[in-house]
């Protein structure tokens, strides 16, 4: 698989994103420093996550006007795959490639913990077909900005269009703090109305090793570059 | 390089010199005293003018030159096998093996924080960061030891409030795991909180750099954020007493920028790994003046810089503010030459500003121009050398009172006390401030936020085949109520407990860095702390050979004369071979638990100064539990050897709160129960006997509780260890305490109290 990794000034998550990537496809991506515009063809660019020009204006505005989001169109609209992560959602949205909008967490607080994620019903696309949706990810989450709004009519467009990805759900019974944000709907995850582009609150690159406490992250990373290469 | 535009001003060598002149008046307000005035003008053979009097007074403050503490730091031990750099650079150094060096330091910024808790905090790890960065390492891990005043002010939800954002905000921004710390309430800290920040780095060691400078004719480099007028003076504002105007000191207090701080470290990082940088030195307390000076002292060279070639942020700043702000993200570099146009195309990329701004000089003095004017010239050796050292009067005050068990006044029975000690905010869950900060990110965090009893982080790049890899073992440590009560023994008590968390943890501790929070020191009894805990940090780092590296004093912590309790934090270090062994504090079902330097014959615990203490009999006067050092090193080495020989499945360290706290702990994340154990002579008496109280809630040190699967292991291996244990039983999957006939205790109810207690706190600043 030829992948790339976006690096904009502020991101934190690059490195991270990259092992990921190095330790499951024994292959290292190509590093896009936001003010390159020479890439070649790939299959998958990952937008990780951090704080992209520390996060000033809004979370990922600056990013998204960067001379390297060109490229990101460009590869989208020649059918490529983009998985953006935390601030790569964030920039996703701002990019206007992703709708709605990311805003403060409901408790007006930055919040790292584990979440439980529920796989929907979607459209096709490489980043859920290979899971199955019985199976819950145990993926952690790292931010601020993390709450999904949108209006009513974009929430049941994205619900009928099988467009949300994943849900913050409850591993048990009585809990009520299960989302970490107060997102809309519960969403933790939506994709492209192609289906190859999926943005992500949640970080799967924390979990892809026995000791981060768990390997969902690999397995959902795993199974999406299984698809994308088809 | 000098360039001359007096014409500007209009004014000419000799207006410009009357503008400058100072007076005695000028360094009282600076914080200096009339003897050192008299002692700088003797010095320097003139009257220094403003700009001199302003670096002289930075250097000479409490904060620069350790003029009350540096006798008595001298006597510290900072030097073992494995020591690369001990005080005295920006950061401590120690070898960890595989060519790989761990760099740490811990720092204050009480002061600021309690002005401005945000960006007080935030500076705090910003600065701390710098320091471990400067030295060529990447930073991998931060914590903290926060004190703050009572929970029920208003002030003190504010400022837990402000502090937690700002470190967040700092660390989560730069991308380095804050992951571990420790949080406590007095209302002794109402007027003075504390904020210590560590960071914990990673270096080649053979690629550690330094500071010194090297070479007369080498360029003296200006990287970073451009200079502003923000912290000026604010290494003079953090070595005075509070009074009721401090609100007034708030412009005093620097704001940080991590996103800038991001770019300094990345863009620094990729310079250092050239061959470019022939030293460097941050610019944290008293900003351009101690970065220039100390460089400058260290290569035993002189310094010229142009001031009008340092970026600002604002026109026409003065040489005085120049040198004096505390903007944060800056550095100072000395580049080899002909290595300027390489260096400048990384600040380049990352949009930072880069100045040649002087260069290094054989003359000894510190020469600087401003609009063409000479605003400096005075000799290097005078601002460190000559810096006062006072021997203060102290009186090291330790208290004698015991508390006989059968004097006690007994209220509560042993589930009552749990209760209150859960709900209690130094021991309940601080869950409510770690979620705040990102633990996670760079991949590597294998233990955080109390996991196990220390932080647990991976070396990056050392896994193989084998093994996951190495990992460094982090915590930050001190009982103040021991300090305060017996001086040496509290800042023995502190190494230990730290020692025992890195051992519990399946690490092997190997070196401190330390943070000493005192109030004025010169009052005789705040000097007889400071030196009593040196004393007693000293024999316990020696016996433990654990030297102290690094670390920081913050003195004055004083408000309208009254002072906070004495708070020597311990950062302590340490290296596990093989992260994968490490060990959680978390119990699993069907394991048993025995408590390690405790012996059946123990029944009556040591409740003088206990959490216990507290809670029966409201007050704290009596002498902290004493210290065996032998004992702590046969405990720390026999429970090392245990796990090596893969005995162990959890271990935790006994500390506040005594035994019983430290077992319902262990108990809690898997929702266990355990049927105890007591001492025959325990049996069958009731649920307010004093003798059982002190069993339960004494905090006796030397012990360690540790879980097995392997029981017969464990006896046949401890029976020639010559070490005392006591097995307290199985746990279940019943989530009861059961104290044989005396009391059934709900782990379900006391978990309870533990996680919701600090959230109700804070519960209106949610």
């Amino acid at each position: 698989m030829r992948s790339g990794v976006t690096i904009f000034p502020g991101s934190n998550c690059d490195r991270d994103i990259i092992v990921a990537l190095k330790n499951i496809t024994g292959k290292a991506p190509i590093k896009m420093w936001h003010k390159d515009t020479e890439f070649p063809n790939l299959d998958l660019i990952i937008i990780p996550g951090g704080f992209s020009f520390g996060d000033y204006l809004r979370c990922g505005a600056l990013a998204a006007r960067s001379p390297v989001i060109k490229n990101i169109k460009n590869h989208i609209s020649r059918g490529g795959a983009v998985l953006g992560i935390c601030n790569g959602f964030q920039i996703l949205i701002e990019a206007g490639i992703l709708p709605g909008s990311l805003i403060r967490n409901k408790k007006l607080l930055f919040t790292c913990r584990d979440t439980m994620l529920e796989i929907q019903d979607t459209i096709i696309s490489p980043f859920l077909s290979g899971l199955k949706k019985e199976h819950h990810l145990n993926i952690p989450v790292a931010h601020n900005e993390g709450n999904f709004f949108a209006s009513e009519t974009l929430l049941n467009e994205l619900k009928n269009d099988g467009r949300i990805a994943f849900k913050y759900i409850k591993e048990v019974n009585n809990d009520t703090d299960y989302n970490p944000n107060g997102s809309s709907n519960d969403i933790a995850g939506i994709l492209s109305k192609n289906g190859r582009v999926l943005g992500m609150m949640p970080h799967p690159e924390r979990a892809i090793n026995n000791l981060h406490g768990g390997t969902d992250g690999l397995k959902f990373l795993t199974k999406s570059f299984e698809q994308i290469i088809g | 390089m000098k360039i001359s535009n007096q014409t500007l001003y209009n004014i000419n060598k000799n207006e410009y010199q009357a503008q400058q002149e100072s007076k005695l008046e000028d360094a009282m307000e600076m914080g200096l005293t009339e003897d050192e005035f008299n002692l700088i003008c003797n010095k320097i053979k003139k009257i220094p003018n403003k700009t001199e009097l302003g670096i002289f007074s930075a250097m000479f403050s409490e904060h620069c030159s350790y003029k009350s503490s540096k006798k008595w730091l001298k006597t510290m031990p900072t030097k073992a096998k494995h020591v690369i750099q001990g005080p005295g650079e920006n950061a401590g150094v120690i070898d960890i093996g595989d060519n790989l060096a761990a760099v740490f330091k811990i720092e204050s910024h009480n002061h600021p924080s309690f002005i401005e808790p945000y960006q007080g905090a935030a500076t705090g790890v910003g600065g701390i960061l710098r320091d471990v960065f400067t030295m060529g390492a990447r930073p991998i891990a931060l914590l903290n030891a926060l004190r703050f005043g009572s929970p029920s002010e208003l002030l003190t939800k504010h400022l837990v409030s402000g502090v937690v954002k700002g470190i967040g905000g700092y660390g989560n921004c730069i991308g380095i795991p804050t992951v571990g710390g420790e949080t406590n309430f007095d209302k002794s800290y109402d007027g003075n909180i504390l904020v210590n920040a560590m960071a914990v780095g990673l270096a080649n060691k053979n690629r550690i750099f330094y500071s010194a400078a090297t070479g007369a004719g080498n360029p003296v480099i200006y990287v970073g954020a451009k200079t502003g007028r923000d912290g000026i003076h604010g290494a003079t504002m953090a070595s005075t007493e509070f009074t009721d105007n401090s609100s007034e000191k708030r412009p005093t207090v620097q704001v940080g920028d991590p996103f800038t701080g991001k770019l300094l470290l990345e863009s620094c990082l990729e310079l250092m790994s050239t061959d470019a940088v022939l030293s460097i030195q941050d610019m944290g307390a008293a900003g351009l003046t101690s970065s220039s000076v100390e460089m400058a002292s260290k290569g035993s060279l002189g310094m010229y810089l142009n001031l009008d070639l340092v970026p600002t942020r604002e026109d026409k700043m003065t040489s005085y503010e120049i040198m004096l702000s505390e903007s944060q993200e800056r550095m100072l570099m000395i580049l080899k030459p002909g290595s300027e146009e390489k260096a400048k195309s990384i600040f380049d990329k990352w949009d930072l500003d880069f100045a040649v701004i002087g260069e290094v000089t054989k003359t000894g003095r510190l020469i600087l121009d401003k609009d063409g004017f000479e605003a400096c010239n005075i000799p290097i050796n005078p601002l460190v050398e000559d810096a006062p050292e006072y021997d203060r009067p102290y009186e090291i005050i330790q208290n004698q009172n015991t508390i006989k068990i059968n004097e006690l006044n007994i209220n509560y029975t042993v589930d009552e006390i749990l209760a209150k000690i859960f709900e209690n905010p130094n021991i309940s869950s601080k869950r409510w401030i770690w979620e705040q900060y990102d633990s996670s990110v760079m991949g590597d965090t294998i233990s955080s936020n109390g996991k196990s009893d220390a932080s647990i982080v991976k070396i990056h790049g050392t896994e193989n085949s084998k093994s996951h890899g190495k990992g460094i073992a982090m915590t930050t440590d001190c009982t103040p109520r021991y300090v305060k009560s017996d001086p040496i023994n509290g800042g023995m008590q502190a190494v230990c407990e730290a020692a025992r968390n890195v051992a519990a943890s399946g690490a092997k501790p190997l070196a401190i860095t330390n943070n000493l929070n005192f109030g004025n020191p010169e009052k005789k009894n705040i000097m007889g702390e400071i030196v009593g805990s040196i004393k007693g940090i000293s024999k316990a780092a020696s016996f433990l050979n654990t030297p102290i590296v690094s670390g920081n004093v913050s003195l004055y912590n004083e408000t309208n004369g009254k002072g906070i309790l004495p708070t020597p934090v311990i950062g302590m270090v340490g290296v596990i071979d093989e992260v994968e062994n490490c060990l959680e504090m978390n119990a699993k079902e069907d394991n048993t638990l025995l408590v390690l330097g405790q012996s059946e014959n123990f029944t009556e615990g040591w409740i003088g100064c206990s959490v216990y203490q507290e809670i029966e009999n409201k007050i704290i006067d009596a002498a902290p539990p004493p210290v065996n050092l032998e004992k702590e090193k046969k405990i720390i080495d026999i429970l090392l050897q245990l796990h090596t020989k893969n005995l162990l499945t959890a271990a935790h360290d006994i500390s506040d709160g005594g035994l019983l706290t430290a077992i319902c702990e262990m108990l809690f994340k898997n929702n266990l129960g355990l049927n105890l154990n007591l001492p025959k002579s325990l049996l069958k008496i009731d649920s307010k006997d004093p003798t059982l109280h002190s069993w339960c809630f004494g905090e006796d040190q030397g012990r360690i509780i540790v879980a097995t699967d392997k029981i017969d292991k464990v006896k046949f291996y401890l029976k020639d260890s010559n070490l005392d244990y006591f097995v307290l039983g199985k746990t279940n999957a019943s989530n009861n305490l059961n104290l044989m006939n005396i009391n059934t205790i709900s782990i379900k109810c006391l978990k309870n109290l533990y996680e919701t207690t600090l959230p109700l706190i804070m519960g209106k600043h949610e």
